[in-house]
């Protein structure tokens, strides 16, 4: 029973509960299915939030630490352990407010199989949690490995035309990169005789030619999920197939779980590694700002915009903690959240278009903010909120991001933050040409095409506002009173920036 | 130095008013304006943007009490992180509070022409709704303008600065769904879009500015930069005082930059007059006067600003010329302007910058607003001859007033009649004639004739370039003066004079009291304007003069005498070529015969935009186009990732795995993916058999190899 209190395993296994309601329930029974897992995530986000008020932010420690010996075999010491710190708080809290909404946006647009949906999401919500929390590698691992299966039955089962093909790329290719992860994860267990992750970077003693190997290993994992550039490639393809609602979390969370990984892991178990690798790592991360925005720009279908949209925010976050000082790292952190909110809600709102419409193509659009005035609006200020406009969320973490690297000592020179500068052109560039073609300029064919079969595109209704309002919420906030952000991961970040060899 | 304090005194206290004032009334507006009728909207509108003027008129006042020492208001903490400390202050000190009253008073009177303007503009889209949505994007703008002039710090104007580039976007695209004659089309939103972008390329090299200034002089705030300017080296604040100049080309519209603000006229009229003429493009200018300390601390970056800027003058006013559209001779006209400023403050003449910015204001802000008038009067005008014409006609189905009117719509929607080209007035002196000596006004005040408010400060300008010893900016500029004299005779023969030479110019109508009231306002300022800084008195300098350096300008005679003597024998070849033989319905323009192609350049725009559009924009629509279709999807989609990687994983386990074990799974997918599409549950069963156990069978056996190898070696 006390294991079970612990907070943070309340918080991770919580959602296990609607999962058992729901399986004995009839799978006729959609609305009161809906109902519970919403519930259920609702609860799940309150738990968070009392996790939040015990959380001390002024101590850059591991709290609420629940820690057992789970397998203890020939010298294997496997721990369940959990703990949270100022850098993972954040996307905690982000995993478990981005769930319920999630959840609320396929209330229509999932009419089938309701009650396999929502298990499959309650689950999903289990993993990205552990992964957020989870202190020991291999619990680590383990989680990791899970968030795959229900969100490859997501994308598989609920998606378009070629979901199978895209649920089995996304597989693959996590798969393929947490196969290195794996063996990397070995290795240091065998080596630190613990898989413990604050004990190995205690101990701190890898030999810096190896370490040079694991950090590829890790990165291996990491880089796939981000997607850095070139490994984007599985991510296009799920986003266009997956169902609203994935993704929205593949967006807003699954891939803050690489952006995580490099924060959690290779940043403070291969501090040597990680200064001698981050100018290579900016390279990589300026490349993926700039081919993101400019390919984002050539896109005919506005979801694989928003899609390749992400390999540049996600640019941005990588070369934000490759700068490896306080604002690129903190700045990073914060975009992490930034793109989950603006991101998540650009795809809820694709999705809500989507669902009248059927058509993704944004050439038969046009002159929607006329017919639809408050979804026009929301838009514009998700648009906004996306390509970085002061006041709102997206500013102060791009911002930060680039003023760290710019100065960065690590990454060297101040180029890669110049030449990413050019990316928040690029930005408005992409953005306001999707905002133009879809809500601006004379009436599309689309609208004549809906009359046709009804009652033409109706404005969002109640449940949509309630799901698009939070998330505005905090578009405005972070963007105007960003402090309590700051101050959540602000010690934690310092730890981890002074205990870095930066020449 | 002018270091900032903070004083508990007088109304410094209001300071976030100035802000909130105006953010109040669009909320309010929001909220509660759908009940409200147009009348209200507009005025809850208008008094929160009175309000922040009587704000600002009380921090003026203050601070004239306080010596006029800098006041700083803490507001609100923004971002801390480590060393970076971003704070909302205000900052109230003479320069700012001088940005504040012209943009709160001149945004005042414009909100209050707006009323009467939009109440017909939304009648002549059709689409009355969308007024309080106007009055919502002014207010939103007066409180972002608020921002960037009070700001303490660069990044607080930057702030600011967004602001007011995301309210120029919104209202250039006010009828975004037509095109400036009401059509449906993309034209308007085009021309918004290319504000924002074309900005966002100046905010890129603001941006650089601000990363080297931070990690140079470790803060963004204004006293703490300035006051580290002597130690540290001339070759960054070089490049500081350069890259932000990229961001003033942007915002202020000089050359390179300067293309968004012609399409700009798309906006309503009260939009150009306020954003595009009197206060969001001297943003630029107000930045420069501001970092006066950077500036001219590095006279080789000051000779570059005062190049570009009479340079642009020059360009500018050339191409006004060779303009039919009154607002884009206009618009032409206050890029030309802006290039005096720029290259004022440039020189170091930072007080004459800002005594043409705040004249300019006046001057620009009544043509413009009285363009409006003119267009209104037009569109009127059209409107009646389209009645009278069916008055005469209409036998069969002639109803009632209100029939008649709808009837009288269709035909105003049939003819495509653009109220805005010159070529279709002529002669409104007599119709409207309060909005002609309305016009005349600002005109001769724009030309620098003496004694309005534009001959003081354009000669300051002019006087300080020639003491300096900038020749060649002076020389620029006394020819853009030639032109600038030259481009308003010739509006003004075109409008005003002649033979109307079209229906609708014949039946226009002069404006109601509210749009006129404003005018005449404004009309007073471009006339007594001057006062503010005569020679000899030089009042604006010695309020600058607590903030950034001044030297009092001298009067040179021989400088005044030969732009006037300039300006009058513009206005004279005006006369022979326009005002003497005035043109004719359907004449083509006087001067294309003599001038050949170099008035097709001008009538063309030196063909700038074509240029852009070969160079940079349609090379980054292929590149971005070829890196969608060749790199990502043929080369790491289907090649890298699919034949090379995928292929060779499938080929391995088909080797390793699949042939002891899961045969089926390969065929599966060999036999191509249609099959598994064919039904939902159908699907899920297949994928469960299918090709993910191999994969996941795959990694266990991996797993259970290494971790045997492991445990056991």
């Amino acid at each position: 029973m006390e294991f079970l209190l612990q907070p943070l395993t309340l918080l991770t296994f919580f959602p296990i509960l609607g999962v058992l309601v729901i399986l004995f329930m009839n799978s006729e029974m959609k609305n009161a299915i809906r109902w519970v897992a919403l519930v259920a995530s609702l609860i799940a986000f309150g738990i968070s939030i009392w996790v939040l008020t015990m959380f001390n932010a002024s101590n850059p420690n591991l709290q609420l630490v629940a820690k057992y010996d789970w397998i203890t075999v020939a010298g294997w010491n496997i721990q369940y352990h959990l703990g949270i710190d100022g850098l993972s708080i954040l996307l905690v809290l982000l995993t478990a407010f981005l769930t319920p909404i999630s959840i609320l946006s396929t209330w229509t647009a999932v009419e089938e199989r309701v009650k396999d949906f929502m298990l499959f999401f309650l689950l999903l919500e289990v993993g990205m949690t552990g992964v957020f929390l989870a202190q020991d590698l291999f619990l680590f691992y383990i989680f990791w490995e899970f968030t795959l299966v229900p969100m490859y039955f997501l994308i598989g089962i609920w998606g378009g035309p070629r979901r199978i093909y895209a649920a089995i790329k996304f597989f693959l290719y996590t798969m393929a990169g947490s196969i290195l992860m794996l063996l990397a994860i070995l290795w240091l267990g065998i080596y630190g005789g613990t898989f413990s992750v604050p004990d190995l970077i205690a101990q701190g003693n890898i030999p810096s030619d190896i370490q040079l190997w694991l950090f590829l290993a890790f990165t291996a994992a990491f880089a796939i999920k981000v997607p850095m550039w070139p490994l984007h490639s599985w991510l296009p393809d799920a986003h266009v197939e997956a169902p609203t609602a994935g993704s929205v979390i593949l967006a807003g969370v699954l891939l803050k779980m690489g952006t995580y990984g490099f924060l959690r892991f290779n940043i403070p178990l291969f501090p040597e590694a990680t200064v001698k690798a981050a100018p290579w790592i900016a390279l990589f991360a300026t490349i993926g700002i700039i081919y993101g925005a400019a390919v984002s720009y050539a896109q005919a279908d506005v979801k694989k915009l928003v899609a390749y949209s992400s390999v540049s925010h996600l640019g941005f976050v990588m070369l934000g903690l490759f700068a490896l000082n306080h604002q690129g790292v903190a700045g990073a952190i914060l975009q992490m959240i930034n793109h989950g909110l603006s991101t998540g809600a650009l795809f809820l709102l694709v999705g809500m278009i989507y669902e009248q419409t059927h058509t993704r193509e944004m050439k038969v659009y046009g002159g929607l903010w006329k017919i639809t005035p408050v979804f026009g609006t929301v838009m514009l200020i998700v648009a906004l909120s996306s390509m970085g406009l002061p006041g709102l969320n997206g500013f102060v973490g791009e911002f930060t991001i680039l003023l760290g690297a710019f100065g960065s000592q690590a990454i060297g020179n101040a180029w890669y933050a110049a030449v990413s500068a050019l990316g928040v052109i690029m930005a408005a560039v992409y953005v306001l040409y999707m905002f133009q073609k879809m809500f601006l300029g004379p009436q599309g064919e689309v609208v004549a095409e809906v009359k046709k079969h009804g009652h033409g595109i109706r404005d969002l209704n109640w449940r949509e506002i309630v799901t698009m309002v939070p998330i505005l919420v905090f578009i405005f906030w972070i963007g105007l009173y960003p402090k309590p952000f700051f101050a959540l991961m602000a010690p934690a970040v310092e730890n981890l920036v002074k205990m870095l060899p930066i020449p | 130095m002018h270091l900032s304090e903070t004083v508990n005194s007088g109304f410094f206290f209001l300071a976030p008013w100035l802000v909130l004032a105006p953010v109040t009334g669009l909320l309010f507006n929001i909220v509660f304006g759908g009940r409200l009728g147009e009348k209200a909207i507009g005025w809850v509108a208008s008094a929160a943007s009175g309000a922040a003027f009587v704000v600002s008129a009380l921090l003026a006042w203050s601070l004239a009490a306080n010596g006029g020492h800098a006041v700083s208001v803490p507001f609100a903490e923004w971002i801390h992180i480590g060393s970076l400390e971003l704070d909302w202050t205000f900052r109230v000190d003479s320069l700012s509070t001088t940005m504040m009253l012209v943009v709160s008073g001149v945004g005042t009177l414009i909100h209050i022409y707006a009323i009467g303007y939009m109440h017909e503009d939304v009648r002549f889209k059709r689409d009355p709704g969308r007024f309080r949505r106007f009055f919502v994007f002014l207010n939103l703008f007066i409180a972002a303008m608020m921002i960037l002039v009070s700001g303490d710090s660069y990044l607080m104007l930057f702030v600011g600065w967004e602001g007011v580039g995301l309210c120029s976007f919104l209202l250039i695209g006010f009828w975004y769904e037509m095109d400036t004659l009401a059509r449906p089309s993309w034209a308007n939103s085009d021309a918004a879009k290319k504000a924002f972008i074309t900005n966002r390329v100046g905010d890129f090299g603001f941006l650089i500015a601000g990363f080297i200034m931070f990690w140079v002089f470790g803060s963004f705030q204004f006293d703490e930069v300035f006051s580290q300017v002597s130690t540290i080296a001339p070759g960054i604040i070089i490049a500081i005082t350069l890259f932000m100049l990229v961001g003033v080309a942007g915002k202020s519209a000089q050359i390179p930059l300067y293309v968004w603000l012609p399409d700009a006229m798309a906006g309503p009229t009260p939009v150009s007059a306020l954003i595009h003429a009197a206060t969001m493009v001297t943003a630029g200018v107000y930045l420069i006067a501001r970092s006066a300390p950077l500036y001219s601390s590095v006279p080789e970056a000051q000779n570059i600003v005062a190049l570009v800027g009479a340079v642009t003058a020059l360009f500018a006013a050339t191409i006004a010329v060779g303009q039919y559209d009154i607002k884009r001779v206009l618009a032409y006209s206050t890029i030309s302007q802006l290039g005096f400023m720029v290259a004022a403050v440039g020189m170091g003449a930072y007080v004459a910058g800002m005594f043409h910015l705040v004249t300019h204001a006046f001057f620009k802000a009544l043509l413009f607003l009285s363009a409006g008038s003119v267009i209104l009067g037009l569109e009127r005008g059209h409107h009646r001859a389209a009645h009278g014409h069916h008055d005469d006609h209409g036998k069969g189905k002639k109803k009632a007033g209100k029939g008649k009117e709808e009837s009288g719509d269709e035909e105003y929607h049939e003819e495509v009649f653009d109220p805005g080209d010159m070529r279709n007035m002529g002669g409104l002196r007599k119709t409207m004639p309060v909005t002609f000596w309305l016009y005349l006004i600002g005109g001769l005040s724009l030309s620098g004739i003496f004694p309005f408010a534009g001959f003081w400060s354009k000669d300051e300008i002019l006087a300080d370039a020639f003491r300096e010893g900038f020749t060649g900016v002076y020389w620029l500029l006394t020819v853009a003066a030639f032109f600038t004299a030259l481009y308003v005779g010739r509006q003004i023969w075109m409008v005003f004079f002649g033979e109307p030479r079209h229906e609708a110019a014949a039946h226009a109508e002069e404006s109601p009291p509210v749009i006129i009231t404003p005018l005449a306002v404004l009309a007073f300022l471009a006339t007594f304007g001057g006062a503010f800084n005569l020679p000899g008195v030089h009042t604006l300098t010695d309020w600058l003069e607590h903030t950034i350096e001044v030297h009092a300008g001298e009067f040179i005679w021989s400088v005044a005498i030969i732009s006037t003597m300039l300006a009058l024998l513009a206005i004279l070849v005006s006369w022979l070529i326009y005002g003497r033989n005035p043109l004719k319905a359907a004449q083509v323009d006087p001067l294309k015969r003599p001038l050949g192609f170099i008035f097709t350049g001008m009538e063309n725009k030196w063909y700038v935009d074509e240029l852009y559009q070969a160079v940079i924009i349609n090379p980054f629509k292929k590149l971005s186009q070829f890196l969608a279709d060749v790199i990502d999807e043929r080369f790491w989609h289907d090649w890298f990732h699919e034949k090379v990687i995928a292929g060779t994983y499938n080929w391995l386990s088909n080797i390793a795995l699949d042939r002891y074990f899961d045969q089926r799974g390969i065929d599966a997918f060999a036999n191509a993916l249609g099959a598994w599409t064919q039904s939902l549950s159908a699907a899920l069963r297949k994928v469960q058999n299918g090709f993910v156990r191999s994969y996941a069978l795959s990694v266990l056996l991996g797993v259970v190899v290494i971790l045997g190898y492991l445990i056991f070696k």
